[in-house]
């Protein structure tokens, strides 16, 4: 062996095939951190791609155009009997009083169809508005009044420019009528756009403009809350008992490898599942996050439990054996030790899970949480729905303006989804610091 | 009247360092794997034994019997009669938790709990409530970190992380954790196979005092160690225990070939 590398003039790192070798591995490793770093630029532009698409589509929702119209408080609409009854108050006729301003300011317009388009300019909402404005100061009555009322989508969709004004007629949505009304308020400096709080603050509507998510978000937090509350205890509990309690042997292989498939199982058949068992048999209401949240905790259970079992074996074997080496139980061993040094990862893995969950449509179909629901949903029991499912029902709908609200509904998700992974990264930093 | 005095030397010897524990005819299988072959072996009361032989001989296995560690290892069954004080420690009324407060051990690689030096010491007196309030604990952490000669280093951040200590320091924070819980006899699996030979040295005066009042086995691949600090010695090989006796005696006139082997560094 010596003999043959003295003949051949030195050890073998001298020697042309090992040169020549170490050329190949470099070039090797050369070439697979090039294919890694196309992976990630492809990777990363498909992201920037789907982010600029739903940010150019969406921002817009986030603003809302208004239109100014001097309104006149009158008497004789909404309290002709001069009592300034709050019953009366209430019950008044306060579109009324939005028509009679438009009637003053188009005094060309009588024709019964025109009429119709005049009064669609402002938002159906303008008689909420005026009639709380009215129940806080009944002294407006009989004034004249500038208020600025919520647009109708035709209106805020001409304003944003979403309407081709240069589209022949017919083939447009809004007439040529209505965009001359609209340049003489524009001339007026009538029409102005606002941030939309409304988008946040109000419950769905059928008219695209008085739309918002915060029945959907209620919805998602009611049923996120049912979901965590019920899937992280006892995902972790069985981690806890499968990794440290139970005796390994058929049973519980079988039991790991069911674990298993159950997270792989479509999620549509956990609403199923949800169905059949907490509507068909237990009578839950319908629609309601409590429902929701008990068949998404059915299908985040594997991944909470898949991902405690990973961090719990992570731990190594030694501070078992160490705990149980000074007379600690099972029990302490596991409780004092083992999880509090996986729970960074059991969190983690819960937060994936439930992030999984507030992203999830299909099983939420199965258990009517697609209705239209105009409320914001008070507790677990009321009807409600979820984010991704008034995302759903959004791009479904014929208005133009849904599509805004759609991808404006889609970022708020991603914010939410971001912070709870932000969240997920303090929880973990802060486990972490305590050792 | 020389005899007589013999015996009573001996006698006096038996009172303080009788067996404690008396083992008979133990065999561990690991599911098919049979490890440990039919093992007799006598611990004396506060003595040092060393458990002495080649790689995979059995020695960590036996010693993971006498605290019944092994009944944590999947598909490890035990046979054979292990007397603790005359009590049978696999006997049916014998709580494995109560008997390894009783025989404690010091593992071959430090392993520290990932938490604060006066933690890690002061985590088996609080689960076996040995200590009334803080002040009672703060006495048993200081104590037990005084006889693991460990105290003089870490005094002034008794607060901080038990695994930002040395190696060394780290094994000596392990015995002194041992030493909290106040055992009876303290099992060693070659806590010094991760040391300096100052560390070493620390640890081995630190035995020497600890057997005025602990009985302590310690398995080690150190001949000179075995020599130095233990009084029987016995030596493993292929699952058997070979020979086993008096350490000076065994070392200087082995009655058996394979023992003679060993120490002479034949084979191993
Ligand atoms: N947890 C276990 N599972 C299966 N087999 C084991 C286990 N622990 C030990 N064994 C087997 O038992 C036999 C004895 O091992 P043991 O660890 O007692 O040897 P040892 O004398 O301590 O060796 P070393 O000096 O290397 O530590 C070996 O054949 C080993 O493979
Ligand atoms: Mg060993």
């Amino acid at each position: 062996m010596t003999d043959q590398a003295q003949k051949e003039g030195g050890n073998a790192w001298q020697s042309e095939a090992f040169i020549k070798n170490l050329t190949k591995r470099k070039r090797a490793e050369r070439r697979f951190r090039l294919t890694g770093l196309l992976a990630i630029i492809t990777a990363l532009t498909l992201l920037a791609i789907l982010l600029f698409s739903i940010v150019s589509k969406g921002y817009t929702a986030f603003v809302q155009t208004f239109v100014t119209l001097d309104i006149t408080f009158s008497e004789e609409v909404i309290d002709p009997n001069g009592t300034r009854d709050p019953m009366e108050l209430r019950s008044a006729n306060y579109s009324k009083l939005v028509q009679n301003a438009l009637r003053a300011k188009f005094p060309e317009v009588t024709s019964r169809r025109d009429l119709r388009r005049l009064f669609s300019l402002v938002s159906g909402d303008a008689d909420t508005k005026l009639r709380e404005m009215v129940e806080n100061n009944p002294e407006l009555i009989g004034k004249t009044e500038p208020v600025s009322l919520l647009a109708g989508d035709d209106v805020d969709m001409v304003n944003k420019g979403y309407i081709d004004r240069n589209l022949i007629e017919d083939d447009r949505r809004v007439k040529d009528m209505e965009l001359s009304w609209l340049d003489v308020l524009e001339a007026d400096g009538d029409i102005e756009i606002h941030f939309n709080t409304g988008f946040f603050t109000n419950g769905d509507s059928r008219e695209p403009e008085k739309a918002g998510i915060a029945g959907a978000m209620v919805g998602s937090f009611y049923t996120l809350v049912i979901t965590m509350v019920i899937a992280f205890p006892i995902g972790v509990m069985t981690a806890i008992y499968l990794e440290e309690f139970a005796a390994k042997n058929k049973l519980t292989d079988l039991i790991e490898v069911n674990i298993n498939n159950l997270a792989a199982v479509p999620s549509i058949v956990f609403g199923l599942l949800g169905l059949a068992i907490f509507l068909n048999v237990a009578h839950l209401p319908r629609s309601a996050p409590i429902v929701g949240g008990l068949t998404l905790a059915l299908m985040t259970l594997p991944t909470i439990i898949i991902a405690a079992r990973a961090a719990i074996r992570a731990v190594p074997d030694s501070i078992r054996q160490a705990a149980l080496g000074l007379g600690a139980s099972n029990q302490q061993a596991a409780f004092h030790h083992i999880l509090p040094l996986s729970m960074p990862g059991i969190l983690t893995g819960t937060i994936i899970g439930l992030s999984q969950a507030l992203g999830e449509t299909a099983p939420l179909l199965m258990i009517g949480m697609v209705a239209f629901i105009a409320d914001i949903p008070s507790g677990f029991g009321d009807p409600a729905t979820v984010m991704p499912v008034q995302i759903f029902l959004w791009a479904d709908s014929p208005e133009r303006a849904f599509v805004e609200k759609t991808s404006g509904a889609i970022m708020v998700l991603l914010g939410f989804l971001i912070l709870m992974n932000a969240f997920a990264i303090f929880l973990r930093k802060k486990f972490e610091r305590r050792w | 009247m020389q005899i007589q005095a013999d015996e009573n030397v001996e006698a006096q010897r038996n009172a303080d360092h009788g067996v404690i524990i008396a083992t008979r005819d133990v065999n561990v299988y690991y599911g098919d794997n049979h490890a440990l072959h039919g093992v007799s072996l006598d611990i004396n009361k506060h003595q040092v034994t060393s458990l002495i032989g080649p790689s995979g001989c059995g020695k960590s296995t036996y010693l993971r019997c006498i605290n019944r560690m092994n009944d944590t290892v999947d598909g490890c069954r035990v046979t054979g009669e292990i007397m603790l004080d005359g009590v049978d420690i696999y006997g049916p009324e014998v709580d494995e938790v109560l008997l390894r407060a009783r025989v404690g051990m010091v593992f071959q690689k430090p392993n520290p709990f990932p938490k604060s030096i006066y933690d890690n010491v002061a985590y088996g007196p609080r689960i076996h409530g040995l200590a009334d309030n803080k002040d009672d604990l703060d006495e048993i952490v200081l104590t037990s970190l005084e006889k693991a000669g460990l105290i003089k280093e870490v005094q002034d951040r008794l607060h901080s992380s038990g695994t930002g200590l040395s190696g060394g320091q780290q094994q000596r924070l392990c015995i002194a954790r041992a030493l909290a819980v106040r055992p009876d006899i303290i099992l060693m699996d070659e806590p010094c196979s991760a040391l300096d030979p100052i560390a070493t040295a620390k640890v081995e005066e630190l035995i020497d005092e600890l057997k005025e009042n602990y009985t302590i086995i310690i398995v080690t691949h150190s001949m000179q160690q075995a020599a130095r600090i233990s009084q029987q010695t016995a030596f493993f090989h292929l699952g058997e225990i070979v020979e086993t006796g008096d350490t000076e005696k065994l070392f200087t006139s082995p009655s058996d070939e394979r023992t003679q082997g060993y120490i002479t560094g034949r084979f191993g």
